[in-house]
């Protein structure tokens, strides 16, 4: 049976009790805005309901801990066209296996997770280190990012530690959405869909504190200069910063101009 | 802030203080408390990686390029004709914070050359220090060069504010250091070590009994060798670093190529090529040393007193114990499993806890990410060829040998081809 939901993680936990509870064995889900493939099966809407998915979510815990959830949630994040048939089969053999398939890292749908989640893993690590915050003349820190996984929710609590007395922004362009910490509390934020994809063009030529540009360019001659030129490896480099995420680096930047 | 003159000195400082491998900005507990900025209680993060491929994580400055010594490995002698700068304490502290602010680092690496005597040189790097913590409230990472020779009162106060504190002894053996760094001696580099042990050992007893003991060091000390400057071996490289780590509890030994910067005839020449194969042979001997349960005398001894460029030092010590081989999957308790060539001490955990649920076949090491190119030839379980059971260790060498690629393949090629030279030299 082909059941269509709205994208959320709530909304595909809600998925997982319809399951249990209308008995699918044979359920597909897709995502609602999305042209669906089979055409021999009938297809009904899901509403995302928080106590169903609460319920599943509890479950979970009961079973394998905060572990698991983890890992589900991680899996998730990945947005891969397989993650919701990942999902659902490695939650049917979770809990008809009492919880075990999770532990054992040789069971296919768990070695998959696993692969799927260092992936994510990964990422996350990549943003808290790529992210590049420049200050505006408010004293804001604002980055923009277009990470391959949506993994910016697993970032927050790092940024939020680390940040506790700044005001930062920290802005998803390629998924329009970005946190913002107000110096007590995060908030999940959504600027209007015309200002999102020019942000860091906007941020480099208007808004800028006076210092700005300049403790850029120290950055830059700083990299320059710990760089030892008789050891270049050019290949070693690019796999610890692929080409993909120079556009964040404010080291990888044309030198600024006065 | 006059940034011109910042840049300056930020170019001259940078680039003395480059050759200082160290990055790491891991392992201290160091929470953010009552709003302020930094926080390293996680891991560590590389923020970026410099074109020659290492991790830039903190920002690694000398306080000043002037020194008293005249070290013939070292950039900032005495002797060598080279600009010098010196930064003003208040200078670090706005450029740590801005930096650190913009997440461009973890947090401050500080240096220095030696201007007038230990002491007065070691007194400014804990200023810098104090400062950052006692006004920034600044809980990033600060790892401080421990002057040889500083007093005990200043290695006390260093490490209240560091969270790493190192002396490099450079030079592996004794003979060494008299050889190229006549004005220093051992003793000097041994004593402010000395000390940061004995504080973070006191640190650790009194934690026991009092819950808000001020944190001393909490990510340890560290130290550095130069490899391949005064002509050692591995073994006398890898039997002092052992020796550093046993007795004075290292959290990490670093091995740095050197990196020919001076015409001194002591010296290799300049344009001699860095040893990068050989330090990563080293590091692999390190990580064996702490993580995998081997001991130094079964990697390095008389026999074998350097090790293989060719292939890794597990691999290598697996060759020469074919006796030991293979190992049962199933079966083998762990410090078994972490010997297996091509098996890393994940998959180890991997396979530990597979095995309680089910028999691990070829197929699962597979999925789990074992390098089985070089694991196939030692292990044992159900799916596995056993094509390769009457192999030789050369054979097995030839065979993973034939499946990879190195770039530094030169490095040890040159060797074999100097010695068909002269073979067929011979011949003609």
């Amino acid at each position: 049976m082909l059941l269509t939901y709205d994208g959320t993680f709530e909304g595909m936990l809600t998925a997982v009790f319809m399951m249990y509870e209308e008995k699918i064995d044979d359920l597909q889900l897709v995502l609602a805005n999305q042209p669906q493939a089979s055409l021999f099966m009938t297809s009904e809407e899901v509403f995302s309901d928080a106590t169903k998915a609460a319920r599943v979510w509890d479950g979970i815990a009961k079973k394998g801990g905060k572990r698991v959830q983890q890992l589900m949630y991680k899996v998730f994040l990945s947005e891969l066209p397989e993650r919701e048939s990942l999902l659902i089969s490695f939650l049917k053999a979770f809990f008809s296996s009492q919880g075990t398939v999770a532990k054992n890292p040789a069971h296919p749908l768990t070695a998959r997770m696993l692969q799927i989640q260092k992936m994510i893993g990964r990422e996350k690590h990549r943003m808290d280190a790529f992210i590049r915050f420049m200050q505006t003349k408010e004293g804001w820190y604002v980055a923009t990012v277009a990470p391959d996984f949506n993994v910016l929710p697993l970032n927050v609590a790092h940024f939020k530690a680390r940040y506790a007395d700044q005001q930062w922004l920290i802005y998803d362009v390629k998924r329009n959405y970005g946190f913002y910490y107000n110096e007590q509390t995060v908030e999940e934020v959504q600027l209007e869909q015309a200002l999102a994809p020019n942000l860091s063009e906007r941020l480099t030529t208007l808004y800028l504190s006076e210092e700005e540009l300049q403790f850029q360019t120290l950055w830059q001659s700083y990299f320059q200069h710990t760089n030892i030129a008789s050891r270049k490896n050019t290949k070693l480099h690019l796999r610890h910063v692929p080409k993909r995420y120079w556009k964040y680096l404010t080291e990888k930047q044309p030198v600024i101009k006065k | 802030m006059n940034f011109e003159r910042i840049k300056e000195k930020l170019e001259v400082l940078a680039d003395a203080a480059k050759y200082d491998v160290s990055c790491a900005s891991s392992g201290s507990t160091r929470k953010n408390t009552n709003k302020g900025l930094g926080n390293s209680s996680g891991m560590g993060i590389c923020h970026s990686y410099t074109e020659d491929g290492r991790c830039v994580s903190l920002l690694k400055i000398l306080l000043t390029n002037y020194c008293i010594f005249d070290c013939a490995y070292c950039v900032t002698r005495k002797s060598n004709d080279i600009k010098r700068a010196a930064f003003q304490v208040q200078e670090v502290v706005d450029l740590t914070i801005q930096f650190y602010r913009r997440n461009y680092i973890e947090g401050l690496f500080l240096s220095s050359g030696i201007f007038k005597n230990a002491d007065y040189t070691m007194e400014r790097l804990v200023r810098v220090a104090k400062k950052l913590r006692e006004e920034e409230n600044f809980n990033g990472y600060i790892h401080l060069k421990s002057i040889p020779g500083a007093s005990d009162e200043l290695m006390r106060e260093a490490g209240l504010y560091a969270d790493r504190l190192s002396v490099n002894i450079e030079i592996p053996t004794e003979q060494g250091l008299k050889k190229l760094a006549p004005d220093k001696n051992r003793e000097d580099f041994i004593k402010p070590m000395r000390k940061v042990k004995q504080e973070i050992q006191v640190y650790r007893s009194e934690k026991k009994k009092f819950r808000h003991t001020p944190v001393y060091a909490p990510a340890g000390q560290s130290t550095q060798m130069i490899i391949g400057a005064s002509g050692e071996s591995d073994a006398q490289i890898m039997y002092t670093s052992a020796y550093f780590y046993k007795k004075f509890q290292m959290k990490r030994v670093y091995y740095s190529g050197y990196i020919p910067i001076s015409y001194d005839p002591r010296l290799p020449a300049i344009g001699t090529e860095v040893p990068m194969m050989r330090e990563n042979r080293l590091y692999q001997t390190d990580w064996l040393l702490r993580f995998y349960g081997f001991d130094i005398r079964e990697l390095l001894n008389k026999e074998t007193p350097n090790l293989d460029m060719d292939i890794d030092p597990k691999l290598s010590w697996a060759l020469r114990n074919l006796s030991f081989f293979p190992v049962d999957i199933n079966t083998a308790d762990k410090s078994w499993l972490a010997r297996i060539p091509g098996i890393g001490m994940k998959s180890v955990h991997k396979i530990l806890s597979g095995r309680r649920h089910q028999t691990i076949r070829w197929y699962d090491l597979k999925r789990m990410g074992v390098a089985l190119n070089r694991a196939q030839y030692f292990i044992h379980c159900p799916g596995s060829p056993h094509t390769h059971k009457d192999h030789t260790s050369a054979q097995i060498k030839g065979l993973i040998m034939s499946q990879s690629t190195s770039k530094y393949q030169h490095a040890y090629n040159g060797q074999l081809n100097l010695f068909q030279s002269a073979t067929t030299a011979l011949v003609s």
